[in-house]
């Protein structure tokens, strides 16, 4: 490859170094590790969220309160910090037993895996909580009428027309889980960054490998959210015009 | 499993003087950090807010794929990016501090030029056309009439978007920046007291975000017209 002058510098691009010595597998074994990282989280942050966000408007204060004081504390503490303190920190607290089966199956990964959920979910309540909000008070006060307990209520009228309101704003969010699960290279998992960071130390090729992720991630987001839109446009309740605050990276 | 909170005691002089202010050898600091890059941040996002509202294609154009592109990234690869691109465009290593406000600043632009955009789009219409009726030229009717109404819309979204800046900024210790986050590693790994250091600094994080969250809240409850909700 000819040499490339980039304002005064001497930079060889040798876009080869992606698919040759192996990197190609690399750079695919770090998509499947970001995929399995996030959807995993993704899970268990939106079960977080539901029950948290839900909690979050219930008319029974303590309820509140232990709901509110998970979301408060968990989303307004960086995200490394809460993987340096669930991987260096947390394990230690662990019995033996779950220390041991922690070592043989992957620290690393699994305290990826919860602390994404548990920031995540915690944001996540946050959007449901908007989504529920939006709703008029009425729709519970009529649901309660017809002889629902608020219990009933919640988990056949108010959730269920929350979900299909928070599509955007949770989309936006679920995407954030998926750049954010980039963090995870500094515990040592071996997903895209961290693939990325591996082909740049093995090559000295930085460019071509940034390039390289950065369209992954990329490419990852605009599919989601284009496929998104479309779930959107199909659970659009019709007649409804409501729309729920967009969510913060 | 028993506790060592004196760990606390023994290194606060080097987590908080060092690492959250950035007073010592090492530089850096996260609060050192984190206010330029809010005000070098907002500035760098109302450029690009307007931008995105401008008629004419190679003004807005530009400036969409810019919001798209670093919204659809993660920070740490931006990071990357510049610790890579600064060398080889300025011909010399820059200090850890000088890459991580850098990126901070052109990433979060695309974040805030979008919170800008909303903001400038809720002052109705007439206001800009009324402005432009009486004489003002488009400079003065954004600076004078429609930013001053667009900037108190905004201001929620602005501080909650400035409480991810804040956290955003402990991902300068990736590469390798004194801060807060990084200060707690090195003790950590010097005194091999991992869940007391983290913890410690969670808390420490947790009083400015949580301080700026109940102040926008506040804000938003002055600032808009009661509602009735659930």
């Amino acid at each position: 490859m000819p040499l490339t002058g980039f304002l005064g510098m001497q930079y060889n691009f040798q876009w080869s170094v992606l698919w040759t010595g192996g990197h190609g597998e690399w750079l695919i074994q770090g998509i499947v590790t970001t995929l399995r990282l996030s959807a995993l989280a993704w899970i268990l942050a939106s079960l977080l969220g539901i029950l948290a966000g839900a909690l979050r408007t219930v008319p029974f204060r303590p309820l509140r309160a232990v709901a509110t004081c998970y979301v408060e504390f968990f989303r307004n503490v960086p995200l490394l910090v809460w993987f340096f303190f669930w991987y260096f920190g947390a394990p230690q607290m662990l019995p033996r037993a779950a220390q041991d089966w922690l070592n043989a199956h992957g620290p690393e990964f699994w305290s990826a895996v919860v602390g994404l959920s548990v920031y995540h979910g915690a944001r996540m309540s946050e959007v449901i909580r908007a989504g529920i909000q939006s709703i008029p008070k009425t729709l519970l006060e009529a649901s309660v009428a017809t002889g629902l307990s608020v219990g009933q209520a919640y988990r056949l009228i108010i959730i269920p027309v929350a979900l299909r309101l928070i599509i955007p704003p949770a989309t936006n969010e679920s995407l954030n889980l998926l750049k954010n699960s980039s963090l995870a290279l500094t515990i040592g998992v071996a997903e895209l960054t961290f693939m990325t960071r591996q082909i740049e130390t093995y090559t000295a090729k930085a460019f071509e490998a940034l390039t390289a992720g950065t369209l992954i991630y990329l490419a990852l987001c605009l599919g989601i959210s284009a496929t998104m839109a479309q779930v959107e446009r199909y659970f659009r309740i019709p007649g409804l015009i409501v729309r729920v605050g967009r969510a913060e990276h | 499993m028993s506790f060592e909170w004196s760990v606390i005691a023994n290194n606060w002089k080097f987590l908080i003087v060092q690492g959250l202010l950035g007073f010592g050898a090492f530089g850096g600091g996260t609060l050192r950090l984190a206010i330029p890059a809010i005000v070098l941040g907002f500035i760098l996002g109302v450029i690009i807010g307007l931008c995105r509202l401008a008629h004419r294609p190679w003004i807005h154009y530009p400036a969409v794929v810019y919001v798209e592109f670093f919204r659809g990234v993660p920070l740490v690869m931006v990071i990357f990016w510049f610790w890579f691109l600064i060398p080889q465009i300025t011909g010399q290593r820059l200090p850890e501090y000088t890459v991580a406000l850098t990126a901070f600043v052109v990433f979060e632009a695309a974040y805030l030029g979008e919170i800008v955009r909303a903001g400038i789009q809720s002052v109705p219409r007439g206001q800009a056309e009324a402005a432009t009726a009486g004489g003002l030229s488009y400079g003065q009717t954004m600076v004078h009439v429609v930013l001053p109404q667009a900037i108190r819309n905004m201001i929620p979204s602005l501080v909650t978007q400035f409480i991810v800046l804040f956290k955003d900024t402990s991902l300068a210790s990736i590469i390798g920046m004194m801060d807060l986050t990084k200060a707690a590693q090195t003790v950590s790994q010097r005194e091999i007291r991992p869940f007391e250091m983290y913890l410690f600094i969670a808390v420490v994080y947790w009083i400015f975000t949580y301080s700026m969250s109940r102040f926008s809240q506040w804000l938003e409850v002055k600032m808009s017209p009661e509602r009735a909700s659930i």
